[in-house]
């Protein structure tokens, strides 16, 4: 049997059964289940109470003109009463939760008073548009229509269509939800390659730790040692990302039919199952590379994941530029940067996704770099692995791992 | 232990052909112009002090790191990575996977050598039976005793049958009754025409297999040939006996030691055993034991090493 799958063949088989991989599988669609089913109990829960605690707002016209006709004001109900005092001992009992009062100027000030008995940081939205709903509704009321009132009430309902390039409805309509999905993929994928990577630094550690090293490269060659630990440990990582794929595809779904709402609004488009795929293996081969580069020079697995977060902090970048300036600045520049440069690339390519359409020759010049790079640190890594697997004890300089690669 | 025949290299009887390869790190040489080879069925000691060079020809032997310079033809061509399949190598730095169990770890190391797994079973199971392990083939690496693993250890060496061995300090951490079992496999490896490298620090278990030496002192080749041919140029040329009654002065030759009837006698030049010997019994005195003394190879390391540094 070849070696090098003799080699992905065990990596694999020991990734797949490390407690910690099935833990870091399983609890991403654990955490999407136990949020859709809490959500799912809480409403459970509160909904037939619900009707029991509609709140309850007092209210004094001295300015008269604003009897209280039983008009839609939310979940609030409206109670009327003549004057403040009755209110008061109304709110102190307990029938209402507080009441304004409508002074005699309040044609000329606009302004209304709210007593209250609890503490607030500020007026919750939903009693202000309570309040503002009544006093328009009696202000126009006999000078304008229903209709005329209703638009007064809500004037601007916004609907906006992307178009494609032929004019017709785009398939992907953009948004908030367009933009979070991708942006979630985004962000496993880096942190499956992440954790693909990083056993692949823990195996080459423990393995220099244990001295297998040896035994194992009196058996292979360091090319068919590499290879297989990359592809073996890859393969494990594809797996994690493919379940966490259809899980999600499942949770949304599942969401959706649920909770509605918001998730119905959630689509999976094709292109971002596809090119997570590939972005997933090319990000995850070239992490791969230079985490067995890592591996082989650093004496144990604690110095080499200190050394490691200085390639996956790079990584998240774009999420953070993303939310921070590419939301309001799609199409900007650093945005192409970051998506070429291939240890930013993966993460770039989904937020980018859901931001804007990213030109095809990006695209192309982002995978044409990754190969690149890829090809380029397979072969630093081999001769990384040739000259330091087999060095136990502290970590080399920088200037000694340089110049020791030099004259290998 | 009887092993299933391979084909042994024959040829002109040599397995291994080292010439003239050097090894430098950084600034540091540490192999130079060494040059040695190994015959079929032989046991050829490689012997030097710490750091002489002794690990970096054997990974440079084992394909693991490259030398600057030199040649190394192994079963008769240039070195190739297909020729790791037919040694076995047993580093000084042990390791096998602490989570798998005994029969795992031999089964995949036979594998990467190129065994077939259902006779990589079988033969795991032959091997650990003969070394009295069989009832842990299950256990895994981490529960086993230090002395147990390094056992398994060894059997990851010959499982695939190799024809030639690397064995670098194979009896470190081996109790006597597993340094006897081991020395016996040995022994019997040899006698199937099969060849042993041993690298050992210990004289007296080179005096006592192997048929070859090859000294390195600093990188370099410092003494080379049959065991007994060495043994017999670092000759001192002196007799030791035990006897019975009075030894009193000998003609041609000097009491170095005389202690409960056991002494050593050093003989003046030109003066032979046989002369002294005919002496003694003219004379009366009972021998009880008389033998031609010959330093121990541990002697002979010490002065050639303390030649080499001077």
């Amino acid at each position: 049997m070849n070696k090098t799958w003799l080699i992905l063949k065990h990596e694999f088989v020991t990734t797949i059964t490390r407690k910690g991989f099935i833990v870091m599988a399983v609890l991403f669609p654990l955490i999407g289940l136990a949020a859709i089913g809490i959500f799912l109990i809480v409403q459970a829960a509160s909904g037939p109470a619900a009707e029991a605690e509609i709140p309850r707002i007092g209210y004094v016209d001295e300015a008269g003109g604003f009897p209280d006709y039983e008009g839609d004001y939310g979940r609030i109900v409206l109670v009327p009463y003549t004057t403040a005092g009755e209110a008061t001992a109304a709110m102190l009992d307990g029938d209402i939760g507080e009441y304004f009062v409508i002074p005699a100027d309040y044609l000329q000030t606009g302004v209304v008073t709210r007593y209250l008995t609890q503490k607030e940081l500020e007026m919750p939205g939903e009693t202000y548009g309570a309040i503002r709903s009544f006093l328009l509704e009696n202000l126009l009321r006999g000078q304008a229509g229903p209709e005329v009132i209703e638009r007064v009430q809500n004037p601007l309902g916004v609907r906006t269509v992307r178009l494609d390039e032929a004019g017709a409805p785009a398939t992907d309509q953009g948004g908030f939800q367009a933009f979070l999905l991708p942006m979630v993929f985004g962000f496993l994928l880096v942190i499956t390659i992440g954790s693909s990577s990083g056993y692949l630094l823990q195996g080459l550690g423990d393995e220099k730790e244990n001295r297998i090293m040896e035994i194992l490269l009196s058996s292979v060659s360091t090319m068919q040692l590499l290879i297989g630990k990359v592809l073996g440990l890859g393969a494990a990582g594809l797996i994690q990302m493919v379940f966490w794929l259809l899980s999600s595809l499942f949770m949304v779904r599942l969401a959706s039919s649920t909770i509605g709402g918001f998730f119905s609004g959630i689509d999976v488009p094709q292109n971002v199952v596809l090119l997570g795929i590939v972005y997933y293996i090319l990000g995850y081969l070239l992490f791969a590379v230079v985490m067995a580069g890592i591996g082989a020079v650093t004496a144990n697995p604690k110095e080499g994941s200190q050394m490691s977060v200085l390639l996956i902090l790079p990584a998240i970048l774009p999420f953070y530029v993303a939310i921070i300036y590419l939301r309001d600045h799609p199409d900007h520049v650093i945005g192409t940067i970051m998506t070429l440069f291939p240890i930013t690339a993966p993460m770039s390519v989904f937020v980018r996704m859901g931001l804007s359409e990213i030109p095809v020759w990006e695209l192309a010049a982002s995978i044409s770099i990754l190969v690149l790079s890829i090809v380029g640190g397979l072969w630093l890594a081999a001769k990384t692995f040739r000259v330091f697997l087999l060095m136990y004890g502290k970590t080399p300089k920088f200037g000694e791992i340089l110049r020791l690669l030099r004259q290998s | 232990m009887r092993m299933k025949n391979k084909a042994v290299v024959t040829g002109n009887g040599v397995l291994l052909e080292i010439a003239d390869i050097y090894k430098t790190f950084g600034d540091n040489r540490v192999v130079e112009g060494v040059s040695f080879d190994v015959k079929a069925g032989e046991i050829f000691g490689l012997i030097g002090p710490n750091g002489a060079g002794k690990t970096t020809t054997i990974r440079m032997i084992m394909d693991i790191i490259k030398p600057d310079a030199g040649r190394i033809n192994v079963f008769g061509e240039a070195l190739k990575e297909r020729a790791k399949d037919s040694i076995g190598y047993l580093p000084e730095e042990r390791g096998l996977y602490k989570k798998l169990s005994v029969v795992q770890s031999l089964q995949y190391i036979a594998a990467l050598k190129g065994v077939p797994e259902k006779q990589a079973g079988q033969r795991a199971g032959e091997l650990l039976k003969q070394v009295g392990l069989a009832g842990h083939s299950n256990k895994k690496i981490e529960e086993l005793s230090r002395g147990m693993s390094q056992l398994v250890q060894f059997l990851t060496t010959i499982i695939h049958e190799p024809r030639l061995m690397i064995l670098d300090e194979p009896f470190a951490n081996l109790d006597p009754v597993n340094t006897e079992l081991l020395k016996e496999i040995i022994r019997g490896l040899r006698g199937e025409g099969r060849s042993i490298i041993l690298s050992t620090h210990r004289m007296n278990e080179i005096e006592e297999l192997c048929d070859r030496v090859f000294m390195i002192n600093r990188g370099r080749g410092v003494l080379y040939g049959e065991l007994n041919e060495i043994k017999s140029r670092y000759r001192r040329n002196s007799v030791f006996l035990e006897y019975e009654g009075e030894l009193g002065d000998v003609e041609g030759a000097t009491r170095k030691q005389d202690e409960r009837g056991a002494a050593e006698l050093v003989l003046d030049e030109g003066i032979t055993p046989q002369h002294v010997l005919e002496q003694l019994v003219r004379r009366g005195v009972t021998v009880n034991r008389y033998e031609v003394s010959t330093p121990p190879l541990h002697d002979i390391f010490l002065q050639v090493v303390g030649e080499a540094d001077e």
